[in-house]
């Protein structure tokens, strides 16, 4: 069914994709829609590359999407944005965090980190560039750059005026709750 | 009330709607999860982590003869280890009802080898059922009950990773408080000793024709009938990515109940429609059975028999559509394998061993596997859980036999150590080994995420309980000469392994520290300290060598342009086990 919206999160283990993509489902969830959402997870805790979808709309079938047919890929990671390229529909959205982590076959040496991955995500596909790392950092926690990964996803596609303060609050500890709302915010704001 | 489910918490709600009482699994991926819910309803579910598949489904097993409703879990490689249990127990057949999970994982995301477990059901004569998404895992706990309770049968549920691990919406019920049959001791049932096993046998081909009249008559196998032209028979999540392709555009019989399959309803279905397609992930399971039944249909020829399967191959084989997709040139992405976590116990074990010739490193399944990533590289194989510890036993007598100047050194952990290592330990014992056999002791189940296991001092519900002590069991099978060492001493750790690789006799090394992500027991804080911390380095005297990088720790950065190393704060925990390999002295921790 073509109303049916497709989004594709990835980033490194640990650094918070997946409660991004729970605050996301539980939100549209809220809302009304079908929704499906499906996991990568890596064989060890921390490192690997991570990915997870999520689907929404009247009624979805499939958890998973194909290539080329991602409505928006929101990146936590440079490298990783370009890893999962081929996932976006041509005139699809990337969201790129401006954030370098290198893997350990270029801390070892084997291989090169791709310095101008956001110029060639720049060059293929509509590219929004957000250095979430230094906005989440103002907020006081470096590690709420998710949720301000998450605020520009929601304003791209149109889902601002959802609840996503009770979503928040589903999702996580409530000590956390008002520096989450702020990161959303900021997320939003800078796109 | 509606709930966004993964596949795996639907099946653990269904478990407790449908009565379960016992539960019973050993962790493994994409299973864990289920038995991690169960775990949650206790007080109406008792939820149990055993050392092995084989031991859950034999607890399980003892159970439902009890007279309670039981499920045991696994994922796709334990059915193999529970295999022998499962065999028999479908000729015995059940007292409270029994459903075993299978969770197979199509495309190898995080397992050895990949495996189609339809096939046990057909194998051990037993009735299977395949959901495609999470509001049919739960409801399909409650019918395998019903079915095994009725049909007298253990009853095969065949998840896939898929299934297991995306959310959708699920419709809560309440718990049915199903009461618990009595126990009736019934030798000619349960004692199948082969005057037993034979009458036995017979009942089973019984319970066959029996449920393949079930099988066409259930709500489990139903047809929906849009346009004629295109007939699609689909099991499992493969039914989901149909209708994502061909949607109104084509009819379908959607398979819930797959073994033994509806022939009478496949027939009729068959005869409705021009081209028929049998979508399946991984085996021609359903295909071979209705071609050779004399229908003809399209399989296979067109859906690959591995990897994991995807509505775009199913628009690209059967329906030659393709997405148009953004080109690039994707070799300058570098890989991201998984790696051991920054001041992970083990890397310090592996350090040592870079450093060694003349060995054959065999090993196990767990976060130590991550050894063969570079820089570490060291690992040799691994092929089943227990398995590393005998491959060591098995190389090591040709090689002595040959002469050869090799040492076999056998890596496995806690967990796998209890799960079948004891076992294969004890063989070598018998056996007169000279190998080196390790066990990496992290104090928890580490690569599935952190379940308890007999030598952590908890239950699965949190009980506190014995611990087992790794040492006094290696000693009791019969081995003298056994260390416990800290693997992030370096110094320490060497001295064990020179001691080891010149011993003419079977050795155990015990490596003892916890991983650097488990929440630390009281006992753990007395045991190791609380040694949690951070380094730094000396730019002044870092001369940029590498020497540490060699350590493979993801928190050490080399910057090229500098020519120096840096330390990532967010990652290191303050292992040390830098600070010792730097030849500069240029890594402290801080505070010392
Ligand atoms: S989870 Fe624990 S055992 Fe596994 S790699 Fe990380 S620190 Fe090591
Ligand atoms: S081992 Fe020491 S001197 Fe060598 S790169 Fe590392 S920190 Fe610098």
């Amino acid at each position: 069914m073509c109303d049916v919206k497709n989004i594709l999160l990835c980033g490194v283990g640990g650094q918070g994709t997946i409660l991004a993509s729970k605050i996301l489902s539980t939100c549209l969830v809220d809302a009304g829609y079908d929704v499906k959402m499906s996991e990568i997870h890596g064989m060890a805790q921390r490192g690997g590359s991570v990915t997870t979808q999520v689907r929404y709309g009247k009624k979805v079938y499939s958890p998973i999407i194909g290539r080329g047919s991602a409505d928006i890929l929101v990146s936590f990671e440079a490298m990783e944005g370009l890893r999962y390229l081929d996932q976006l529909k041509p005139e699809g959205v990337v969201v790129v965090n401006d954030y370098k982590i290198p893997s350990s076959t270029i801390l070892a040496g084997l291989e090169e980190y791709p310095e101008d991955a956001i110029e060639i995500l720049k060059a293929k596909a509509k590219t929004k560039v957000i250095d979430a790392g230094e906005i989440a950092s103002s907020l006081g926690n470096p590690k709420a750059m998710n949720i301000v990964l998450l605020g520009s996803l929601v304003k791209l596609m149109g889902l601002e005026s959802l609840n996503w303060k009770s979503a928040i609050e589903k999702c996580v500890k409530p000590a956390f709750v008002e520096l989450n709302i702020k990161a959303l915010e900021e997320g939003m704001n800078a796109v | 009330m509606k709930e966004l489910l993964t596949g795996n918490e639907a099946v653990a709600r269904g478990a407790y709607e449908a009565g379960v009482v016992y539960a019973s699994a050993y962790p493994g991926t994409p299973s864990t999860e289920i038995m991690e819910t169960i775990a949650t309803y206790k007080g109406d579910i008792i939820a149990e982590w055993a050392p092995n598949e084989k031991v859950a489904l034999e607890s399980a097993i003892g159970a439902s003869i009890a007279g309670a409703r039981t499920l045991a879990s696994m994922k796709h490689v334990g059915l193999n280890v529970a295999a022998d249990p499962l065999f028999t127990f479908a000729y015995t057949g059940v007292n409270g009802g029994m459903v075993i999970i299978s969770a197979d994982d199509p495309g190898v995301h995080s397992s050895q080898n990949e495996q189609d477990n339809r096939n046990y059901a057909k194998f051990a004569k037993i009735p299977m059922l395949e959901p495609s998404d999470s509001q049919e895992a739960k409801d399909m706990v409650r019918y395998a009950l019903e079915i095994s309770e009725k049909y007298d049968t253990p009853v095969l549920m065949r998840m896939t990773t898929r299934v297991c691990h995306s959310k959708s919406l699920v419709e809560l019920a309440e718990r049915n408080n199903v009461p618990k049959k009595p126990y009736v001791k019934n030798l000619q049932k349960y004692d199948a000793v082969p005057a037993v096993a034979k009458i036995l046998r017979e009942k089973i081909e019984e319970r066959l024709k029996k449920l393949e009249d079930f099988s066409n008559e259930t709500e489990l196998n139903f047809i929906e009938m849009n346009d004629s032209k295109i007939g699609v028979i689909a099991s499992g999540v493969a039914y989901q990515y149909a209708k994502e392709v061909f949607k109104d555009g084509a009819s379908y019989l959607k398979i819930g109940f797959s073994y033994p399959l509806p022939m009478k309803k496949i027939k009729e279905f068959a005869s409705k429609v021009e081209t028929l397609y049998v979508i399946e992930e991984l085996d021609p399971f359903m295909e071979e059975q209705i071609k050779a039944a004399g229908i003809k249909c399209i399989g296979k020829e067109k859906i690959p028999a591995m990897g994991e399967l995807n509505p775009d191959i199913i628009a690209k084989n059967l329906l030659g559509k393709e997405n148009r997709v953004i080109e690039y040139d994707r070799s300058i992405v570098a890989k991201r394998p998984p790696v051991l976590c920054a001041g992970c116990p083990h890397r310090g074990f592996f350090y040592d061993l870079t450093k060694r010739k003349d060995i054959v490193i065999t090993s196990d399944i767990g976060c130590y596997g991550l050894s063969s990533q570079p820089p570490l590289n060291a690992k040799d194989t691994s092929i089943c859980m227990g398995a590393g510890f005998s491959m060591a036993h098995g190389a090591q007598k040709v090689f002595n036999k040959f002469n050869e100047k090799m040492k076999t050194v056998a890596v496995l952990g806690d967990s796998t150590f209890f799960h079948s290592g004891i076992t294969s330990l004890l063989n070598a014992v018998y056996n007169k080994s000279n190998a080196v056999f390790c066990i990496l002791d992290n104090r928890i189940t580490g690569m599935t995420g952190h379940q308890e296991n007999p030598g952590t001092g908890f239950t699965l519900q949190g009980d506190p309980t014995v611990i087992t002590d790794i040492e006094k069991v290696v000693r009791a099978l019969g081995v003298e000469n056994v260390r416990t060492v800290n693997p992030l001493e370096i110094s320490e750790m060497k001295d064990a392994m020179d001691w080891a690789l010149s011993n003419e006799e079977l050795t155990v090394i015990i490596t003892k520290w916890p991983c650097v992500l488990k929440k630390l027991s009281q006992k753990d804080k007395d045991d190791f300290g609380d040694y949690k911390g951070l380094c730094y380095v000396d730019d002044n005297k870092c001369i940029g060598c590498k020497i540490c990088i060699k350590t493979g720790c993801p928190a050490l950065k080399y910057d090229k342009k500098l020519n120096k190393v840096s330390i990532d704060k967010t990652q290191c925990v303050g292992c040390k086990l830098c600070v010792q390999v730097c030849p500069k002295k240029a890594i402290s921790k801080v505070g010392e």
